[in-house]
């Protein structure tokens, strides 16, 4: 493309997914696919070929359990159970003796028949309809290609290079986690967004990330030189003199900007005209309750319980579910945790046995948990006997109607019920929220609110729903539009309505992150802002830097704007005014 | 030898946890152990053959058993399949 000698400055976009500017080399994470040679061997070598196998075997072994320890240490042990399919094929003595026996039948090199032999099973696998299925055949491959690695006694060469940004089309939660052994300066991915898994490892290890960027593994080669600014979702590529300096300044810039947001700690999250605001953390696994803490914050405004799915098979038993949903509030307390029941479907822990032409409108959140008492019931024992330290909250995901919150309120009393005939203590006066990110239910927001305690409003699905745009499609990522005229006119209506019911409202979408909604969700009144804890110190310096006066002005001039840019410039130029400093995304 | 259908009861199916116990326990026994599935053939004491039968809830296989233990073989693992690996139905 260019040449080595005039290169050329170029600039890509993505998404903005953990924060901080780096500049470093590429290096390109691609997965180990070994050469395979097919060798004749010798009689009295057989036994030798057979002995390198059996070695090979431990040697993977000790490689598996190695990041299986890892990954509980990182991000817990749940997760850890990816490794488990991967150490019972190495362990699976049938497929040990055939292969032992094709070495000697057709003497042949082990690591051809390893081959061989495992990608018949493979290919079986990756022939199914069946996505779990399919799932495990990339463990297969997995285990194949670092048992011949291991036949052919090469190193595992050090997976990320040090000091180096890296690069990838996609990233696994495993290799996120081997990330935090390494000096990773920061990540680019091609697929992927802040929602994912990737993107959740990356703010709490704190690696600057800037991920879905459409195109850059095939513009971007191994060592060439980038500067990766995560607070933007901007990578450029081959930067020139004044580029450099001017990112340095930006560098800086936001290194002084962080060192200020450490100090605001421990201050509460007030106005300068001393109004007090809620602001909490959005966390998936219990891993993360010491980082929020470090990051100031009161609390935990959505436990995402799916956190407790990952790496299973099957839903986890009431007493696994307990004692997950225990240590979350154990180790929030004296603070509190609102708790999501299952949000299962859409983008995320899907049954594979339901296949649907259009998820986001299918079987999801709370309709799953109705459609099965039983595995609601579960859910709700497991949280209730989880809150007798007071401090849990449960919110219920993706309703659309008035008729599916009584229904999930008749089973919540009816399990209460269970409870205190079988005199299981709980939390008898437990409040329960709804979930507005589906339009009807945001028009219904002053029924809804009489009928519960609280309501959060789940701005990603919200804009979604709202827009009718797949947040997930590249192709029309431009028309996601958080600070759209009509998103801000609902959340002001639904904030308005519950308040008329007399009762409270959060939010815990990447919204209520966004530095430039902070000042008109204030002025709209909202009572609780829940964010990604790494955005949290900057919301609370924009709080203590305004006043209510001030923000319910804003709110109403917005509420007049009814062009999208229009809405950026005007609170942009605001937000300038009261916090000069701060990083915004474009 | 015995031949045997069975239906797969659990929800999730045949996963990597029952599969895992399944091989366990066929292990334990003498007998040859073999299931047959739309037109494949496993090794039932191999957990990756056992992992590619892909067996979701409802769908049937056929168990073939071959050897002195047999009939205890027989009875132990279509016990287990019976009672829907001992998980949710």
């Amino acid at each position: 493309m260019n040449n080595s000698n005039e290169k050329i400055e170029e600039v890509f976009k993505g998404i903005a997914a953990s924060p901080g500017i780096v500049f470093g080399e590429v290096y390109f994470f691609t997965k180990h696919t070994p050469r395979i040679e097919e060798k004749n061997i010798s009689s009295q070598n057989i036994e030798n070929e057979i002995t390198k196998f059996e070695h090979a075997i431990k040697r993977s072994e000790v490689e598996l359990l190695k990041i299986q320890t890892l990954t509980e240490q990182k991000i817990g042990k749940s997760n850890a159970n990816i490794f488990e399919a991967q150490i019972l094929i190495l362990n699976d003595a049938i497929l040990f003796k055939t292969i032992c026996e094709l070495i000697k039948r057709t003497k042949k090199n082990a690591e051809y028949i390893v081959n061989l032999e495992i990608t018949k099973y493979q290919q079986l696998m990756l022939s199914s309809a069946d996505e779990y299925m399919r799932e495990r055949a990339h463990d297969v491959e997995d285990v194949k290609n670092r048992l011949i690695r291991n036949i052919q006694q090469e190193k595992l060469i050090s997976r990320f290079k040090n000091n180096t940004i890296v690069m990838s089309e996609t990233l696994t939660p495993a290799d996120t986690v081997l990330f935090s052994r390494n000096n990773i300066l920061g990540v680019v991915t091609e697929t992927g967004g802040t929602t994912s898994h990737a993107a959740l490892i990356a703010r709490s290890l704190r690696i600057p990330a800037v991920l879905g960027a459409k195109g850059i593994c095939n513009s971007i080669k191994n060592s060439d030189e980038i500067i990766l600014d995560g607070n933007r979702g901007v990578i450029i590529l081959n930067p020139t003199k004044e580029t450099k300096k001017n990112y340095h300044a930006r560098q800086k810039e936001f290194e002084k900007f962080e060192r200020r947001l450490e100090k605001l700690r421990d201050l509460p999250a007030v106005t300068l005209d001393d109004f007090e605001i809620g602001l909490s953390s959005n966390i998936e696994f219990v891993e993360e309750i010491d980082y929020i803490h470090s990051q100031g914050s009161h609390g935990i405004g959505l436990y995402r319980s799916e956190g407790v799915l990952i790496g299973q098979d099957i839903i986890p038993s009431e007493e696994e579910q307990f004692n997950a949903y225990k240590a979350i509030a154990d180790k929030t307390f004296p603070f509190s945790v609102i708790m999501r029941t299952f949000d299962i479907g859409g983008d995320k822990v899907v049954d594979e046995h339901v296949k649907e032409e259009n998820p986001f409108l299918g079987f999801r959140g709370v309709r799953v948990s109705l459609a099965s008492e039983k595995f609601f019931t579960t859910q709700l024992r497991a949280i209730l006997r989880a809150s007798t330290r007071k401090n849990i909250s449960i919110l219920l995901p993706m309703i659309s109607s008035l008729e599916e919150v009584r229904e999930s309120k008749r089973i919540l009393e009816k399990t209460k019920d269970d409870l205190k005939n079988e005199n299981i203590p709980f939390d008898e006066k437990i409040k329960i929220g709804v979930m507005i990110e589906v339009p009807s239910a945001a028009l219904l927001a002053r029924e809804i609110s009489a009928e519960v305690d609280f309501l959060s409003i789940g701005t990603n699905d919200l804009v979604q729903y709202l827009l009718a745009v797949d947040r997930g499609n590249e192709n029309i990522g431009n028309i996601y539009q958080e600070l759209h005229p009509a998103v801000l006119r609902t959340i002001h209506f639904v904030i308005s309505e519950a308040h008329k019911a007399g009762k409270k409202v959060g939010i815990c979408g990447e919204l209520g992150a966004n530095p430039l909604a902070t000042l008109p969700l204030l002025g709209f009144g909202l009572d609780e802002f829940s964010v990604n804890p790494a955005m949290l110190p900057e919301v609370k310096k924009i709080i203590r830097s305004i006043t209510m006066q001030d923000a319910k002005r804003v709110a109403l001039k917005v509420l007049e704007l009814s062009d999208t840019n229009d809405i950026k410039n005007y609170l942009k130029e605001e937000l300038h005014k009261v916090v000069p400093d701060i990083p915004i995304n474009d | 030898m015995i031949e045997k259908t069975i239906t797969i009861m659990n929800r999730a199916g045949l996963h990597t946890r029952p599969a895992a116990t399944l091989v366990k326990l066929a292990a334990s026994f003498k007998s040859e152990f073999y299931i047959f599935k739309d037109g494949m053939n496993i090794n039932g004491k191999s957990i990756i053959g056992v992992m590619t039968l892909a067996a979701e809830q409802g769908s049937t296989l056929a168990l073939k058993f071959e050897g002195e233990d047999e009939v205890v073989a027989s009875n132990a693992i279509c016990e287990f399949f019976e009672k829907g690996f001992n998980e949710q139905l």
